[in-house]
């Protein structure tokens, strides 16, 4: 008989059964006993000597202090069964998770401190749909609301998206499609620009615009100087997308005869929509959430305005901003609220995004 | 039929033939479209161009009239007629650097732990959470800096400046031993204001750094797998050396941005004028919190001198984001990066 | 004769003052000596990726210090399989499998057996060479030590990286280079660079994916050179379309075929000469002489 053979008959397979799929790297007993009595050990002794010995105080010094003691005790244990360079590994995979825990941590409590204190502004349903006219930042919730600086947010970013979009995207068609000598002169300045901090974008506008010809402030010069910010993300972004679509399109579409315009109309760009989408979205929540601009070229008014071109505007940064400049509780809790309306938006963009990176199967 | 350099046909087989220009000719159509897209994009270069100029032009003035002293000034006094930026780059620095200091390890640790470490399911919820950090505005992340991080903060300021102070980074003009230590003398430092822009910076760092360690090579992991490397070997010997160009790039990227943040650092910093190192202790000043803070009630001078100093801003983040963008794409992992 | 595996760092010891004097030792590990070939035995291996079954109830003994060749049209999992060999395949996400690999009469995928360790045992060379562009070429050779922190001297390092590019047939070539970056070699160096990093580790096993396929004649030659020395020292098992390839360098070969839709599975095993002039099935016998594949 073969060595196959003696195997085979040494170990009949079940009759007709086939053997299932099983399970491998299960983590052993050994390892979850050596990382929790790690974890509680540590935690046991930084409570024990934190007070007294270390003569700390505060939460972040607490965990600092637990996080060394864990890795101490942790590498010990490893040690005592493992090859050093397993101990390494441990120590390291033990401090990944650690990190990625702590910044998305970071990333919760923002959200949920934000929500939570605007939570006082909430329950009061005419923060929504009243504006501050004749009331006071600092007059009690149940009088006033933020409508105006939603309008005007709405409003502000609305146009710069309707201004910017179109460039950004001819840019990148211009840069991608078309190309030319010139183009690597406008990726340049592009990529340049998009190095400017909103600040100077906002500085910009009041200089030339309000303060050299004179025009009053108003959320017409908050969309032209968002615009200025968002046109350099918006093309870089919208040239990647186009980038993206395989010259094989492309190639095939000139083949059945399409003229460049149609190929560029009929294919690249539909192509590219979820690409294209996403920057446009990414560019607007960009520019929802800027304050510096606003708060340049733009008043602090605490009436409703629909009209972008005659008075100041409000939005909700500037508003965020100049409730929490007073310093006193209620105008606090209405910056909550007004950043939790803000945080929102954010996030209704956000999910909007991979709604449709999902729709389209583009994986990251 | 056309003779292209041929001559004349007996002369065929004795001269090679010539290449021949082939310019196809545009339809109508299509020389519209050109025409338009070309348009788009020289205006767009245009106006962007114009504003760097514009930037650029309107500094002259204040640099002829304040010279070098422009950068050597420390107090922003336009009453008194002294006007510099020395102290204000110095606290643009400080805030940035601090920023970095935090966010770099936490980056690259957190995409790392994304690409390699993390299981498969919840790596797409990862990225989109780093995404959704990096689209939350600024402002949001000044409130929580504030008045959730700055209570907690300060106790670790003073920690550090009890047992470190004398560092001169770490020491604060205090008594940090007594019973009841003074708790203004470190609430509204760099190191705080530092604490909130990492918020911004670490996702954007991560990104970059993310699709970076994506694209090393699966036959250099697959060796390094197959030799009997822990997953940490992996990384360290095939992920980390493709990805240095990466790591570096989306680092200065994230610099940039901090150097540039302003709703974040008004909301928590005091205004200081003077260079110091010492980030635990109170007031600092950076560009951006200068121009939001001085436009209303400047001058016409001062606010040419606030151009000048978001126009040095300007030219630094320039510098930092174009360094980053060759760092990136000289790499071996910049051929297929978009930053 | 069951030999386990000889490290006493898979399970926890009993006795924590053993173990910590153990530990002790284990901070300087010397380099692992050689050790003769093992025996590598698939039992019932099957294999998943998602819900798509691969390969069906692949049963096969490859013998100790011989050379088995896996022949069989694209497509069909010998790949598969030999990635299962090495606890590679479970690095896919979504891979599954079952059965068991048993390395000298111990199944490597036990609970407790860490898959680092196995891989040391069993070592890979893939079809398309892969050194580390970053690394010296004598730094190549070492890097599977360097991989899992295993010390060695100066003067010994450089004994191993001479012995291994000896064993490989690279020594010659590259003897005044060794500082070298290991990307500036040819494609045949290359892989037998790659040989030569998996050899220092001291496997007992050897898996071949192909390693031939993306070279040219003469480099062929030399690695089938280099199979037929290193056999006596370490059990190869070795991927190959060629089956001339197969006939010239294997004692045992097995035939893969995955009909239409269904998953892959052995059609015939056994000593290659018999494979290839007295088949038992019909298939094997339209493969080796060229009617398919």
């Amino acid at each position: 008989m073969t060595a196959l053979e003696t195997l085979q008959a040494s170990k009949p397979a079940p009759a007709g059964q086939k053997r299932p799929p099983r399970k491998v790297r299960v983590l052993t007993a050994d390892d979850w006993w050596s990382l929790l009595g790690s974890l509680f050990s540590s935690f046991a002794l930084v409570i024990i000597a934190y007070e007294h010995i270390l003569d700390g105080s505060g939460t972040l010094g607490f965990l600092a202090s637990w996080y060394m003691a864990f890795l101490i005790i942790y590498g010990c244990v490893v040690a005592i069964t493992s090859p050093r360079h397993f101990v390494v590994e441990r120590l390291v995979t033990a401090t990944l998770y650690i990190a990625a825990a702590l910044v998305l941590f970071a990333l919760g409590t923002t959200v949920v401190f934000t929500f939570g204190k605007g939570w006082h502004a909430f329950v009061h349903l005419n923060f929504f749909t009243h504006d501050m006219s004749g009331v006071s930042l600092t007059a009690p919730l149940n009088q006033g609301g933020i409508l105006h600086a939603i309008v005007g947010s709405v409003i502000e970013v609305a146009i710069a998206v309707a201004v910017s979009l179109p460039l950004g995207i001819g840019t990148a068609v211009y840069m991608s499609e078309v190309g030319g000598r010139g183009s690597g002169l406008v990726r340049t300045v592009v990529e340049a620009m998009t190095a400017l901090p909103e600040i100077l974008a906002g500085l910009f506008v009041y200089v030339t615009l309000i303060v050299d010809f004179g025009l009053p402030k108003s959320g017409l010069a908050v969309s032209v100087a968002m615009a200025v910010t968002m046109v350099p993300i918006m093309a870089r972004a919208s040239e990647v997308a186009l980038r993206v679509v395989p010259n094989g399109l492309r190639e095939a579409s000139s083949a059945l005869g399409a003229s460049h315009w149609k190929t560029v109309y009929k294919v690249v760009l539909p192509s590219a929509r979820a690409g294209l989408a996403t920057a446009a979205i990414l560019g607007t929540a960009r520019g929802i959430g800027e304050t510096a601009i606003p708060l340049l070229v733009s008043g602090a008014s605490s009436f409703m305005n629909f009209n972008p071109i005659v008075n100041p505007m409000n939005s909700l940064p500037l508003f965020i901003y100049t409730a929490y400049l007073t310093g006193e509780p209620p105008a606090i809790a209405r910056a909550f609220g007004a950043a939790s309306v803000l945080l929102a938006m954010v996030l209704a963009l956000f999910v909007a995004t991979r709604v449709i990176s999902r729709n389209k199967g583009v994986t990251r | 039929m056309t003779q292209a350099g041929g001559g004349s046909p007996q002369a065929v087989g004795l001269q090679p033939r010539l290449p021949q220009d082939l310019v196809p000719g545009l339809e109508p159509t299509d020389r519209i479209f050109h025409g338009a897209a070309t348009v788009v994009g020289m205006s767009v270069l245009a106006i962007t161009g114009a504003i760097g100029l514009f930037l650029g032009y309107q500094s002259i003035p204040t640099l002829h009239h304040y010279g070098l002293h422009f950068f050597t000034q420390v107090e922003w006094q336009p009453e008194l007629n002294k006007i510099g930026i020395a102290a204000v780059l110095v606290g643009t620095f400080e805030v940035a650097l601090v920023a970095m200091a935090v966010a770099f390890p936490l980056a690259l640790m957190l995409a790392l732990f994304i690409t390699d470490y993390a299981p498969t399911r919840v790596k797409s919820w990862l990225v989109s959470a780093v995404d959704l950090m990096a689209a939350v505005p600024s402002i949001i992340y000044g409130l929580w800096g504030f008045f959730l991080l700055q209570p907690h903060a300060i106790k670790l300021a003073r920690w550090l400046s009890q047992y470190f102070g004398w560092f001169p980074l770490f020491h604060v003009d205090t008594d940090a031993n007594a019973a009841v230590w003074q708790q203004s003398r470190y609430t509204s430092s760099a190191f705080i204001a530092g604490l909130a822009v990492a918020m911004m910076a670490i996702p954007l760092a991560c990104a970059v750094m993310r699709a970076v360690f994506d694209q090393a090579p699966l036959g250099e992991r697959e060796a390094a797998m197959a030799l009997g490397g822990t997953r940490f070997g992996v990384v360290k010997t095939v992920v980390l050396p493709f990805a240095k160009g990466g790591i570096i790039g989306g680092t200065m990227l994230a610099l940039g941005r901090a150097l540039g943040e302003t709703a974040a650092v008004l909301i928590i910093i005091s205004p200081a004028y003077e260079i110091k190192a010492r980030i635990l202790e109170a007031g600092t000043q950076t560009v951006s919190a200068l121009i939001a803070a001085n436009f209303g009630n400047a001058t016409a001078s001062q606010l040419k001198a606030l151009l000048t100093a978001g126009f040095v801003l300007f030219l630094i983040t320039l510098a930092v984001n174009t360094g980053a963008a060759v760092f990136i794409r000289r790499s071996r992992s910049g051929a297929g990066t978009e930053i | 004769m069951r030999t386990g595996f000889a490290e006493p760092d898979a399970r926890p010891s009993a006795d924590l003052l053993h173990a910590s004097s153990q530990a002790f030792n284990k901070v300087t590990e010397r380099a692992e000596p050689r050790r003769p070939g093992a025996r590598v035995d698939a039992v019932e291996v099957s294999a998943w990726f998602g819900q798509v079954k691969v390969l069906d109830d692949v049963t096969l003994s490859m013998p100790a210090a011989t050379v088995t060749a896996l022949i069989g049209p694209s497509g069909c999992g010998k790949s598969t399989f030999l990635r299962i060999l090495n606890r590679m395949h479970e690095s896919v996400p979504g891979a599954q499998l079952a059965g068991e690999v048993h390395l000298n009469g111990d199944d490597i995928y036990a609970p407790g057996h860490r898959v680092t360790l196995v891989r040391k045992r069993i070592g890979m060379v893939f079809q398309k060479p892969n050194p580390f562009p970053a690394m010296s070429i004598a730094n190549n050779v070492t890097a599977g030590l360097a991989l899992t922190n295993v010390r060695v001297s100066r003067s010994e390092r450089a004994d191993l990286v001479e012995e291994c590019l000896l064993r490989a047939g690279l020594w010659n070539e590259v003897r005044d280079r060794l500082e070298r970056a290991g990307a500036t070699l040819s494609g045949g160096q290359q892989q037998r660079l790659c040989i030569a990093r998996a050899l220092a580790v001291g496997p007992e096993v050897l898996l071949m994916d192909e390693p031939c396929s993306a070279l040219d004649p003469s480099s062929t030659r030399r690695i089938e050179e280099t199979i037929a020395e290193l056999s006596a020292q370490v059990t190869i098992v070795i991927v190959t379309h060629n089956m001339q390839q197969a006939a010239r360098v294997s004692q045992q070969a097995a035939f893969f075929l995955a009909e239409q839709g269904s998953p892959g599975g052995i059609v015939e095993s056994g000593p290659t000469a018999q494979l290839f002039d007295n088949p038992s099935d019909i298939r094997t016998a339209d493969y080796v002489h060229g009617r398919f594949g």
